[in-house]
């Protein structure tokens, strides 16, 4: 379909959370607008292809996904430099707890593989349904039901399993209800 | 006190690979913090040049639609 005005807003619409996917996907916030640039210029360039009516966050996701993917085969061997440049995407810094907290998330999830990680955060952040997500990784939904599962226990493994007391400062009112079921 | 360090220490541990509700929740919640910070940033003025300016095949300006005539006339082509 042609680029209508609300076509355009539309993609505008999608930006942000387009640069969130990228975001979370290469752990770079440099290359990540790199992408969502790439993918708004191959998107308009493509437009005629669009179905109206049709899922466009997913076309759109679907692209930058593509685009990552050969992406990140060509710089595989690249040393990443991930840490310093996600930090630079927070406009507001967090408490020093939260801000640990949330490191230590960002690092288990980049120990995901891939396939997990694009799984579970169009299912679990992005809030695609697990058929739309499933059209975007081009593969079957139990496919991405299994790898969206196997990536939440290996991010419960990374993160939780060790240290009950990782759960929360609070280890006396764990102490107490603990002590109280006898 | 330092009672309640070991009982803490042999309280009920989740079980290997046993996603109890709480932390499926927990994984949720960190994620879309995560996820939504980003996206409450919008859209970076780099984007939003970017789809004005391919809005406009070969670089023609858009005319201004500042509510000018309502009465088109469709016989130029």
């Amino acid at each position: 379909m042609p680029l209508t005005d609300s076509l355009r807003d539309d993609i505008l619409a999608a930006v942000p959370s387009l640069r969130a996917f990228a975001i979370s996907l290469s752990g770079n916030a440099d290359r990540a607008d790199d992408l969502v640039q790439e993918t708004l210029l191959r998107a308009l360039a493509n437009i005629d292809s669009f179905q109206p009516g049709s899922n466009l966050p997913a076309w759109l996701f679907t692209i930058l996904r593509n685009l990552f993917r050969s992406d990140y085969r060509k710089r595989r061997r690249e040393v990443e430099d991930a840490e310093g440049n996600y930090a630079k995407t927070l406009k507001t810094q967090p408490s020093q707890n939260a801000h640990l907290e949330f490191e230590e998330f960002r690092g288990a999830l980049e120990k995901l593989p891939q396939d997990q990680r694009e799984a579970l955060i169009l299912v679990g952040a992005s809030g695609f349904s697990y058929e739309d997500a499933a059209a975007i990784c081009g593969c079957a939904v139990g496919t991405i039901k299994s790898r969206v599962n196997r990536a939440r226990s290996k991010l419960a493994a990374l993160l939780y399993v060790d240290g009950a007391e990782d759960f929360g400062p609070d280890e006396t009112i764990r102490a107490v209800i603990g002590g109280s079921g006898g | 006190m330092k009672d309640l360090k070991s009982q803490a220490s042999k309280s009920t541990t989740p079980g290997k690979g046993g996603l109890t509700p709480e932390i499926q929740s927990r994984i949720g919640h960190q994620l879309r913090a995560m996820y939504d910070d980003v996206v409450r940033q919008g859209v970076p003025d780099r984007f939003a040049e970017l789809i004005k300016k391919l809005d406009a095949p070969g670089g023609a300006p858009q005319v201004e639609t500042d509510g000018g005539s309502s009465d088109n006339n469709n016989g130029r082509d």
